[in-house]
């Protein structure tokens, strides 16, 4: 038994200790905004933030994050740079399926609150990590480069 | 091209209203009080839709109750196409409705109601949604504003015609006004209208706006609810280890160790799939790790890639099925000035949607539940039906979104999975594939193995031109009756080599059909054209040097009865600035398509790296599809598809060692990442009154010929085999 501080919330969480922060947030919480892709940490569907930092939550144990504020997609709205990602997100109508772009919120997001103004190149180390099947990486860039503006 | 029967209607309900009208579709429209509109776009827990057990027989795409919700119907699924943003522009723009105050929910499977048009079945697939709704989605708006009208005219008194209608309200002429909900009981009681007169293209207010898309402020919140994320009371959580060579049979597993681990609740062996049941997707995962299926390989135990090759390239030798023939082109072709030859090789593909398969069903002794996204939703309601036994009007199928679908999801293979593991326990079930699963099990796209000759004479003009594939047939496993020519020919695999934008003095197009062992083959994003399109437009490239002539004019003097593709090639040319002289280590490659119904023209330009790595600077897109119904939906279907074909031009192969996939995850079955991708502009041809053409899949048929185009341009090497960044640059 431990406790999993989720956007503001406190959880007591009884499962095995090496099992992934994901699968904890989406099965034993019912928070399902955040994605399984790979399992192997190479697509970044499933980014959360564990304080400033955008994490991969597929592999990540939840016990090894015990007591750290977690942030996920579903109250990434709530800070002032989620809420621009958000926002931009719509205005460029960068979504097409969906799947991954909670994890490109979560991503681009960190990148905002650590860099305001990203250069193509900050864009692409930040977010070179999360796959768009869809292929909406002309999207996501100028929705950032907007944000960062906004 | 089904063969699926439909399921039957009940007869009650408050209205029948049909009209005959565009291409005899049936329009339906239900204006009464249900229970819930199922409030797609914000619930986090799925709710079913309302049952569609009204008495009416046509096709239902609105639903108007008197509190005054007005929902639309999807009869396609939504992808991430924008389809239900599409689709509901359509019926807004004659309903007199803002985009703002509709619902959406997906429609139930019910072949009667949604059948597509052009594709014959309940299905999303084909670039087909919008072509098939053009007209019959408006018609079916414009009657139902009609009926409004016609009973806010009786309640006033006055003449329909003097009345208006206007963001869900009807106006009279001494400034009455009534909403539609107010109006729902009375319009019910209308006559249906025998005449739909449509706007003309000038008097659109929504069509060629781009209206937000509806489906997507919930996606960038997490509030959206794909099938992976479907939670119903009960639900336990399983993943499936399937037999890891096709036809292999589950010898044993260790039962007592995945029972033992914590959360774990049930372990379900059939003879060729073993699945762990528990609280948790982890718990299924240890659990079936801690199982250890050892399998029987079975009769593929040893088919490899380079046997699956060799028996296509052996099959290649056949003459085939002559799907065209103008003129005698061999005959041409060996009286030619020169003659070329090349054969062109396109792998095994894997579909890859970001969301993993998965299916969530519930399977009672009377009646079954299924969460699924789908893009045929029919099958799925059959499949689980035949497996289980059960009625098929007992199983309900409540389609999801779909984190992509790609050609995946026209398949309901997973579900009969799920079916098949689901009646063994008496609880609803969520059953996911892992990664790994996602890419060994996938249905494939063909691996085709093409070859293509064509004669210039002695000014570079061309003579004949002869093109022959060999390859697996979807459409004979898919939909036999979609086969032509007595079974004799699969229309898919020559499409977009039959019926080319050039103008050829002599043709003749040839298919082999030949089926891999080890593998089972399905649709893929662009179909045929992604196949052909590329061979043509990589070949017309080859002529094109061989003749030492500017790849655009080349083209361009086998397309002057084609005005509508000379006008998108000369706006790629212009959008580019084609001819313009290029840095070194860069190139350009141009790629000319008549797919779907719409002309595409690309460029792209590339850099060849220091390490002869492929660097994607940008790509120019001139399209016409006539008229537009969302211009950024088109741009962003163009760009991502585009980015879509450029990962498997670059980077996707499945293969088989031991009759097993050899990949598995995104490390191995790679997909283009941000830093690699280009720019796209996306340039559209204004042509508001021509026929109308597809979009979603447009963009990834241009992607590997006119990077292999670009590559040629950069470096003078010709690529004939798909991937071209795996060592191809180095070692060719």
């Amino acid at each position: 038994m431990f406790q999993l501080v989720v956007n503001g919330q406190t959880h007591d969480v009884d499962v095995p200790p090496d099992m992934p922060l994901l699968w904890v947030l989406r099965d034993v919480l019912g928070m399902t905004g955040t994605k399984f892709g790979c399992g192997i940490a190479q697509c970044g569907a499933c980014t959360v933030h564990v304080g400033a930092n955008a994490v991969r939550s597929c592999l990540l144990p939840a016990s090894s994050v015990a007591g750290q504020p977690i942030t996920t997609i579903e109250a990434v709205g709530e800070t002032p740079s989620g809420a621009k990602i958000q926002k931009a997100w719509l205005d460029h109508e960068v979504v097409q399926c969906g799947y991954c772009q909670s994890g490109q919120i979560m991503a681009a997001t960190a990148l905002l609150d650590a860099t305001p103004k990203p250069t193509d190149a900050d864009i692409d180390m930040a977010m070179a990590g999360n796959i768009c099947r869809c292929g909406t990486y002309v999207r996501i860039r100028e929705a950032i480069h907007a944000a960062a503006d906004a | 091209m089904n063969g699926l029967a439909p399921k039957p209607l009940s007869r009650r309900g408050l209205l029948k209203a049909s009209l005959a009208a565009g291409g005899g579709l049936l329009i339906g429209l239900r204006l009464s009080s249900t229970a819930s509109a199922a409030e797609f776009l914000t619930r986090a827990t799925p709710m079913p839709p309302p049952d569609f057990d009204g008495d009416f027989e046509p096709n239902a795409f609105i639903r108007i109750d008197p509190k005054g919700a007005i929902t639309f119907i999807m009869r396609n699924t939504e992808c991430g196409q924008g389809i239900y943003t599409g689709a509901s522009t359509l019926i807004a723009e004659e309903l007199e409705v803002g985009m703002d105050q509709i619902l959406v929910e997906a429609a139930p499977p019910d072949l009667k109601l949604y059948t597509d048009p052009l594709l014959g079945e309940q299905a999303t697939g084909g670039s087909a949604s919008i072509r098939g709704s053009w007209k019959p989605l408006r018609e079916a708006g414009a009657a139902a504003r009609m009926m409004l009208i016609a009973a806010a005219a009786e309640k006033w008194n006055v003449s329909p015609s003097a009345c208006h209608a206007e963001r869900g309200v009807v106006h009279g002429p001494a400034g009455q006004a009534l909403g539609y909900g107010d109006l729902a009981n009375d319009a019910a009681k209308q006559p249906v209208p025998t005449h739909v007169a449509l706007k003309s293209s000038s008097q659109f207010k929504l069509i060629g706006t781009s209206p937000r898309r509806v489906d997507t402020p919930a996606k960038v919140n997490g509030t959206s609810v794909y099938g992976m994320d479907i939670q119903v009371p009960g639900m336990k959580i399983g993943t499936v280890a399937a037999s890891p060579v096709l036809g292999g049979k589950l010898v044993r597993i260790d039962e007592a160790a995945a029972r033992a681990v914590p959360g774990v609740r049930d372990v379900v062996q059939l003879d060729d799939v073993l699945a762990v049941i528990g609280d948790h997707m982890w718990a299924a995962m240890k659990g079936l790790q801690a199982a250890n299926p050892v399998w029987d390989d079975g009769p593929n135990a040893h088919i490899d890639t380079q046997s699956l090759i060799a028996h296509l390239a052996s099959d290649s030798e056949k003459a085939g099925f002559v799907a065209k023939k103008l003129g005698d082109a061999e005959g041409a072709i060996k009286a030619a000035a020169s003659r070329y030859d090349a054969t062109y090789q396109l792998p095994f593909l894997a579909h890859a949607p970001m969301e993993p398969i998965n299916t969530t069903i519930h399977v009672r002794p009377d009646g079954a539940e299924v969460w699924v996204g789908t893009q045929v939703p029919v099958r799925a309601q059959m499949t689980v039906a035949k497996e289980t036994g059960l009625p098929q009007e007992s199983v309900k199928v409540y389609n999801q979104f779909m984190g992509g679908a790609f050609g995946r999801r026209l398949d309901i293979d997973s579900v009969t999975q799920a079916a098949r593991i689901a009646k063994h326990v008496p609880y609803p079930v969520k059953l996911i594939w892992t990664r790994e699963e996602d890419i060994r099990h996938d249905l494939y796209r063909p691996y085709y193995y093409d070859k293509i000759s064509a004669g210039l004479d002695a000014s570079g003009n061309v003579t004949g031109w002869s093109h022959r594939t060999t390859g697996s047939s979807v459409m004979a496993r898919w939909a036999p009756p979609g086969m032509e020519e007595g079974g004799k020919l699969d229309p898919d695999a020559v499409e977009g080599s039959a019926d080319t934008p050039y103008e050829f003095p002599t043709h003749q197009v040839a298919w082999v059909r030949s089926e891999p062992s080890a593998l089972t083959t399905l649709w893929w994003r662009g179909v045929g054209p992604t196949h052909n399109v590329f061979v043509i437009e990589s070949f017309m490239d080859e002529l094109a040097a061989a003749a030492k002539q500017d790849p655009i004019a080349f083209r361009r003097t086998l397309l002057t009865k084609n005005p509508r593709a000379l006008g998108v090639l000369d706006l790629a040319a212009k959008a580019s600035n084609w001819g313009e002289t290029l840095p070194a280590g860069r190139g350009r490659g141009v790629a000319l398509q008549y797919a779907f119904q719409t002309y595409m023209a690309t460029v792209l330009e590339i850099e060849i790296g220091a390490g002869n790595e492929i660097q994607l600077i940008r790509a120019d897109v001139a399209v016409d599809c006539g008229p537009v119904v969302n211009p950024d939906t088109l741009a962003a279907q163009v760009q991502g598809g585009l980015i879509f074909g450029l990962s498997m031009a670059l980077y996707s192969e499945i293969t088989l060692t031991n009759g097993r996939v050899d990949q598995s995850n995104f490390h191995d079955y790679r997909i283009l990442r941000i830093d690699e991708a280009p720019k796209v502009e996306v340039h559209i041809v204004h042509n508001p009154d021509g026929e109308i053409g597809g979009i979603g899949e447009t963009g990834t048929v241009a992607a590997a010929p006119v990077l292999a185009n670009a590559i040629f341009a950069a470096t003078g090497r010709r690529l004939r085999r798909i991937p071209f960044g795996t060592g191809q640059l180095v070692s060719s």
